[in-house]
């Protein structure tokens, strides 16, 4: 387990509040849609935190306003990877913006054993960093099991 | 207006050797059309007693372009016409007896491209320190796109910064390692490493850390950036420390920021007191070097305080998005620091705009278009705490970084636990907010519930709670209905 306050990865909007119920996850859905936001869903087993590219469930739905909808492709990435990290992203296509404009972790494994600091003694007294995920030690998909 | 006081077009008189007025000369043109190529000012005026209100706007015209105290036969030898600034309108400033507003134009090619240098130089050069002038302000310019697009503008600037940090969808948290002054290097990056893995995104050096007998600059950076490394890890999130590199010269702040990119900071920090050849230059540097630049806009208050005379802080802000800075702070409202909340907020759209709009309650004169140039990142710093985190999020929105650094190591269980206060509270409001509900009424009560399953937050809001900071603000907009209080 992480030794952070939270116990857990804290990536994200609400990684410090109590788990978002689908109920709650729905208003933040229809908050998005209201600003024009398209949803996206995506998932990992590699929570580094420089992986930039979690894996897409599906393209953003650009065209998809109601939130039920959105939350079916949730429920449908939640059976297909129980164990792996999901997360809701809103993308703004506002001229100037066009960026993602929320993100928050809706799944997650039952065991988050976090990351590991490794230092390389160089030049003096510098160090260099590298973060590795303990998971990442497994192959994808076999990273998070029990 | 007598016959003797306007413009003299008879050019052999006009040119006879003496001392005209300046309206003589040709610096108040009332029928003048501005072009949307012209920079735009608008000065608060006190003349002295008896001098004119458009002669005296005239002669700020003339101050701040071509004008020296007499005629010289000289301008003949150029299009002194175009290069002459032109006083175009004046009006009483509402309320305030002997004040006026001046408008000023400006052509192009007055200014060199990409050089906020050369443009102060001309603008609050000469002109502050004249006689007839009991007093004088630049409130707010218009730049046109024309000279905009001369600039580069932020290094990063908050779309990218974002995307650096994998933060979106809410203010970023930081607090000012604290004490100011005195800590080791070692215990410096103990302050650091709590505040981070607590929750902060970012902590940061305070304007007055550079490189004293207590803690040499390579120190600071070791230790900050192991605690920066170590909080990252432990946490999964991108964090960062905002590492001063502020020095006596160029040669040492460009030795210093290429250590901080050694050792992986994400980011940099400058003081505003540096100057604008150096804060472009440093911008530059991290352009070239994928580095926010957090600047931290110390003296500032020298000038921009005062109503009367100096320049407001929204020509600052304007002049600094242009030079290139990613984080500048902009004021508090509600925190221990002069602001008016709708001034302040006057401050965010003038960072965030990609086109601010004439709004005078909150100080802004002119349209300007940004002319797609990047958002600077507001700072919100200074004697504020968990307890206001819905009004500082009703204020100002997601895009601010909202720091609290007594309001984090101070907190009474300890630094990661004012972190976790702070976290918990933003994240709250940030929910509540998008649920729909109106966090300005139902703040407090939002905050009370998260505190019941979140004891730092509870202890947080029974210490400060009832702290706020209500006092007059010196620089409020003369066009509000009433008077603010901050």
């Amino acid at each position: 387990m992480m030794t952070n306050p939270t116990g857990r990865l804290t990536q994200g909007q609400f990684s410090f509040l109590p788990d978002l119920t689908d109920a709650e996850i729905t208003l933040q859905i229809e908050y998005g849609l209201r600003k024009a936001y398209a949803w996206s869903v995506e998932y990992t087993d590699d929570p580094h935190p420089r992986n930039t590219y979690w894996d897409m469930f599906g393209n953003p739905m650009f065209d998809l306003h109601d939130a039920a909808g959105v939350m079916q492709e949730l429920k449908a990435c939640r059976a297909a990877f129980p164990n792996h990290y999901i997360r809701m992203m809103a993308f703004d296509s506002t001229r100037g913006v066009e960026t993602i404009a929320m993100s928050f972790i809706v799944n997650r494994p039952k065991n988050e054993p976090g990351f590991m600091l490794e230092r390389q003694e160089v030049n003096g007294r510098s160090l260099r960093y590298s973060t590795r995920g303990y998971a990442a030690n497994h192959p994808e998909g076999e990273r998070y099991k029990g | 207006m007598s016959d003797t006081d306007s413009q003299i077009t008879d050019a052999k008189k006009r040119y006879s050797a003496g001392v005209l007025k300046y309206k003589q000369m040709g610096y108040w043109m009332p029928d003048y059309v501005p072009k949307d190529t012209d920079t735009l000012c608008l000065f608060r005026i006190t003349p002295q007693d008896g001098v004119d209100p458009e002669e005296a706007a005239a002669a700020v015209a003339g101050e701040s372009s071509t004008a020296t105290w007499t005629v010289v036969w000289t301008d003949r030898l150029t299009a002194c016409d175009s290069y002459r600034a032109k006083a175009y309108k004046v009006i009483p400033v509402p309320n305030n007896p002997g004040q006026y507003f001046a408008y000023v134009a400006y052509d192009l090619i007055l200014f060199e491209e990409g050089s906020i240098a050369n443009m102060t130089a001309s603008l609050i050069g000469n002109v502050f320190s004249f006689k007839p002038l009991k007093a004088a302000r630049l409130e707010d310019i218009r730049i046109p796109v024309a000279y905009v697009k001369t600039f580069k503008g932020p290094p990063t600037g908050l779309i990218v910064e974002r995307e650096r940090l994998d933060k979106f969808g809410r203010p970023l948290l930081g607090a000012t390692t604290k004490p100011k002054l005195g800590l080791s290097g070692r215990n410096y990056g103990r302050v650091v490493y709590e505040g981070l893995k607590g929750g902060l995104d970012f902590m940061k050096d305070d304007e007055n850390i550079n490189s004293q007998p207590f803690m040499h600059w390579r120190d600071r950076f070791l230790f900050v950036m192991d605690a920066v490394n170590k909080a990252s890890a432990v946490t999964g999130e991108v964090k960062g420390s905002y590492l001063n590199v502020t020095g006596a010269t160029m040669e040492d702040m460009y030795e210093r920021a290429e250590f901080a990119k050694d050792l992986g900071s994400v980011i940099i920090m400058v003081d505003l007191v540096i100057g604008y050849t150096a804060i472009q230059s440093m911008a530059n540097w991290c352009r070239k070097n994928d580095m926010i630049m957090h600047m931290h806009r110390a003296g500032h208050g020298t000038y921009t305080r005062q109503k009367n005379h100096g320049v407001s802080f929204r020509v600052i802000a304007k002049w600094l998005r242009l030079a290139g800075c990613d984080h500048l702070h902009t004021g508090t409202a509600v925190g221990k620091l002069e602001g008016d909340p709708l001034t302040v907020q006057g401050y965010y759209n003038v960072c965030r705009d990609s086109y601010t709009k004439t709004d005078l309650p909150r100080g802004l004169f002119f349209d300007q278009d940004w002319a797609d140039l990047k958002k600077v990142m507001p700072v919100a710093s200074g004697g504020i705490h968990a307890g206001q985190m819905h009004q500082l999020i009703d204020l100002f929105g997601d895009d601010v970084v909202l720091q609290f650094g007594g309001g984090t190591i101070g907190h009474p269980m300890g630094i990661q636990a004012g972190a976790v206060a702070n976290r918990v509270a933003l994240e709250s409001i940030v929910k509540a907010r998008n649920e729909g509900r109106n966090i300005l009424e139902e703040g407090p009560t939002i905050l009370k519930q998260a505190a019941q399953s979140c004891t730092p937050l509870k202890a947080a809001l029974d210490t400060w709670g009832e702290i706020s900071f209500n006092y007059q603000s010196t620089d409020s907009s003369d066009y509000t209905a009433t008077p603010a209080t901050a």
